[in-house]
């Protein structure tokens, strides 16, 4: 069973704002030393899965500096290993717009590759989830493809993918909207398909008419072909607003979370190492269910808070439900509450900061306070 | 190929009888340190910083987690097409073979491998200490005075000289003289056990020490004696900064003490000069509500839940609710339950301390350390003394 896998670094892109407005979804900061991508690279590894290709469209700089070799993955390999695809076309030729546009432009490392099937996931998907099983389902079922999906009670207006299902997990209706609300079977963008059905379905799609991958292919197919539904029990997280980011991060200080996120059966999440020192707690200082990486330095308060590596609070400054990126400081007699922080945001003496859980307050990167 | 400039041996052969629990199923240089790093971290990754991408690594005594420690070096940017680490350990060859019979000894039998990259300079460095030195800025002063044989060379206090190498040299750090832990030092110029040798001095004098059946074939007791009898040129190389033997309970305690406070003695930090090491991939460490930690490091993967004073904990270490660890050392993978408390001990890697156990009084200090070897599990209410050592059965 030769399972490869392509991961999507830029669908739903938009909807994080700034956060995502100079890097890829993919290369989000999340969980105080991952990046968004570690999740479902880690998740494709831990499956056994050794050929992993990232569909890039734009402002993958900081994705390429993140994944390198993938030497972190264990995917730096001689056969298959990571491979990033960038857009591919010709001049002038405008940018996909969707996951099926950008699929097509991937034709041809799918037709090179030699695995029987196909893994695709987004980045905004934070799961421990294992891949090898949903395949093993796929094929045991004689499956065209294979939808994971979520039970999930909906309370928010969010553009979503809502599938039916019949008794046998089968999947008979698809529906691609906003207004559906209360107790849902969600897709998670997460999907396992045969290669070749794949490249059918590519090779084909102008006679049919697909531009949509959830609408055209899943809406229109499962009338057709096999669809069939693999529901993920264990966290699972979708990263796709500034409001959903917060609620996911702050998630992660209830150990529950975290021992189905990190610790699944021994699947540990892989990102790349930076050989930060460990982290010091001053005499000074009070932490308090929080998280703490690597590299931080803290003489202050931390309370209910996510602190990614290198972070320094100085005495008398106080964190509360925040999460700080990497290399930010907070300065003497600061506070900040409801706060995200990016990258080497430096907060200075006495500043107050504050928002609120559904509207945290955004720092950009670099800027000083 | 293109020949080396300088090439790295480490000496890591080392039982450490010293460290008692924490080495008897590790070598000293793959002991614990510092909350996430094993103490051969130290010379790998002054080498990597100091530009040196070939070392021969000669291991002997429980060599197994050393080895898969180094593994192909990747941590220590040692992966490398032309060079990286190697580990050597003793062979059997056509004429029979024997384990390394002293540190001069250990390098001949890997002539081989001196000869196989034929650098100008072979850098000869130990497992036992904690410093970080750039090898370079040595390289050039040897290079400078176009010596035979340079030594680094550290002022340690006078009353400690005695149990070092003491050296005593000129006003160009010609070495005039090198006594081994002297009675009545001369100086407190002390041999760091660090030497960069020409390649070609280096080979003909182990090949003649290895003639001599008087000789304990060993650096500080017979070769640099004998260079020096032969006056050939050996200089001193002097260096300033943080450097501390971890060869004893009590000097490896202090050493993880070093590393807290608001400026602790040897800096982790420093982005241009990075200690690399093999870590596992745990998420950030997560200090609880009821957990409360002053004045200690720690690195990934830990669960507080209790108090943590004066400590360091490494990789995934747990302690419970009411749990109390005070000037202690918790390595990777421990875990310390309810009720437990712990006052000047160290905890070697997963062992399970049960609740309300009793690590260490109120009379504990450095020098009474209470030692638990790796893989121990006391039973709850289990009390040990101060400077008791307990290890797993085997």
């Amino acid at each position: 069973m030769k399972i490869m896998g392509i991961v999507f670094s830029n669908i739903h892109d938009k909807e994080l704002g700034e956060l995502a407005a100079k890097r890829t979804l993919a290369s989000v900061p999340f969980g105080g030393r991952y990046r968004l991508v570690d999740f479902p690279l880690s998740n494709m590894v831990n499956s056994g899965i050794s050929k992993v290709g990232i569909v890039t469209k734009l402002n993958y700089q900081s994705l390429m500096d993140h994944v390198g070799s993938g030497k972190h993955w264990d995917l730096a390999r001689k056969n298959g290993g990571l491979m990033i695809l960038p857009p591919f076309g010709e001049e002038m030729h405008s940018l996909y717009n969707s996951r099926f546009e950008a699929l097509k432009n991937i034709v041809h490392f799918l037709k090179r590759s030699e695995e029987d099937y196909v893994v695709m996931s987004d980045c905004d998907c934070v799961c421990n989830a294992d891949f090898s099983e949903i395949v093993r389902y796929h094929m045991d079922r004689h499956a065209d493809i294979t939808v994971v999906y979520r039970n999930k009670n909906i309370s928010e207006g969010k553009e979503r993918t809502v599938l039916t299902l019949d008794k046998n997990e089968r999947v008979t209706d698809v529906t691609v909207s906003d207004k559906l609300f209360g107790a849902r079977s969600v897709y998670t963008n997460i999907c396992v398909m045969n290669r070749r059905f794949l490249l059918n379905i590519l090779e084909n799609s102008a006679e049919h008419g697909y531009k949509s991958f959830s609408k055209d292919v899943l809406g229109k197919g499962c009338k057709n072909w096999h669809i069939c539904g693999y529901e993920h029990k264990g966290y699972f997280a979708t990263i796709d607003s500034m409001a959903n980011y917060y609620k996911h991060s702050i998630e992660l200080l209830d150990k529950k979370n975290r021992e189905s996120l990190f610790h699944n059966g021994g699947a540990n999440i892989y990102t790349k190492v930076r050989d930060s020192a460990p982290c010091r707690i001053e005499d000074t200082s009070l932490v308090q269910n929080s998280l703490i990486a690597d590299g931080c330095v803290i003489e202050g308060t931390v309370i209910n808070s996510i602190l990614f590596r290198g972070v320094k609070v100085a005495k008398g400054a106080i964190v509360k439900n925040s999460v700080v990126f990497q290399e930010s400081e907070i300065s003497q007699g600061s506070k900040l509450n409801c706060v995200i922080a990016d990258k080497q945001v430096r907060i200075l003496e006495n500043r107050e900061l504050s928002g609120h859980e559904t509207h945290p307050y955004y720092i950009a990167k670099n800027v000083v306070i | 190929m293109k020949k080396k400039k300088c090439i790295a041996m480490l000496l890591a052969g080392g039982q450490g009888t010293r460290l008692y629990a924490l080495t008897s199923r590790v070598a000293k240089p793959a002991v614990s340190f510092g909350a996430k790093y094993r103490i051969i971290d130290f010379p790998l990754s002054n080498c990597a910083n100091s530009n040196i991408d070939t070392v021969g690594v000669l291991t002997q005594y429980q060599p197994l987690i050393l080895n898969e420690y180094i593994g192909n070096g990747e941590p220590w940017d040692l992966d490398r097409s032309y060079g990286g680490v190697h580990t050597l350990p003793p062979y059997q060859a056509k004429k029979g073979g024997e384990w390394y019979k002293g540190t001069a000894n250990a390098i001949y039998q890997n002539l081989h491998f001196l000869n196989e990259f034929d650098s100008e300079h072979v850098l000869i460095l130990s497992g036992d200490h904690i410093y970080k030195m750039d090898y370079s800025k040595m390289l050039a002063e040897h290079v400078a005075n176009d010596a035979d044989c340079t030594i680094a060379v550290i002022d340690v206090p006078a009353e400690e000289a005695s149990r070092f190498g003491i050296l005593d040299f000129d006003a160009d750090k010609r070495i005039l003289s090198f006594e081994e832990k002297p009675k009545k030092p001369k100086s407190n110029h002390a041999s760091m056990g660090i030497y960069i040798f020409k390649k070609e001095v280096l080979v003909n004098e182990l090949v003649a020490d290895e003639k001599d059946p008087k000789s304990s074939n060993d650096f500080g007791k017979n070769i640099i004696p004998t260079l020096l009898a032969k006056k050939m040129n050996v200089f001193a190389y002097g260096f300033q900064g943080y450097w501390k033997d971890v060869g004893t309970v009590t000097s490896l305690w202090e050493a993880n003490m070093d590393l807290l406070g608001e400026n602790p003695l040897i800096n982790l930090n420093d982005p241009n000069f990075k200690i690399y090491s093999r870590n596992r991939p745990l998420p950030p460490s997560h200090i609880g509500a009821g957990g409360k930690v002053l004045n200690s490091i720690m690195t990934t993967g830990c669960e507080v839940e209790g108090t943590v004073i004066n400590s360091v904990l490494g990789e995934g270490v747990t302690i419970e609710e009411g749990a109390l660890v005070k000037n202690s050392v918790v390595m990777r993978g421990t875990i310390i339950r309810k009720g437990a408390r712990l006052n000047y001990a160290m905890i070697d890697e997963n062992c399970d301390i049960g609740e309300n156990c009793l690590l260490g009084d109120e009379t504990s200090n450095k020098n009474s350390i209470t030692l638990v070897g790796g893989g121990v599990t006391l039973k709850k209410g289990t009390a040990l003394k101060a400077g008791q050592i307990v290890e797993r059965e085997e």
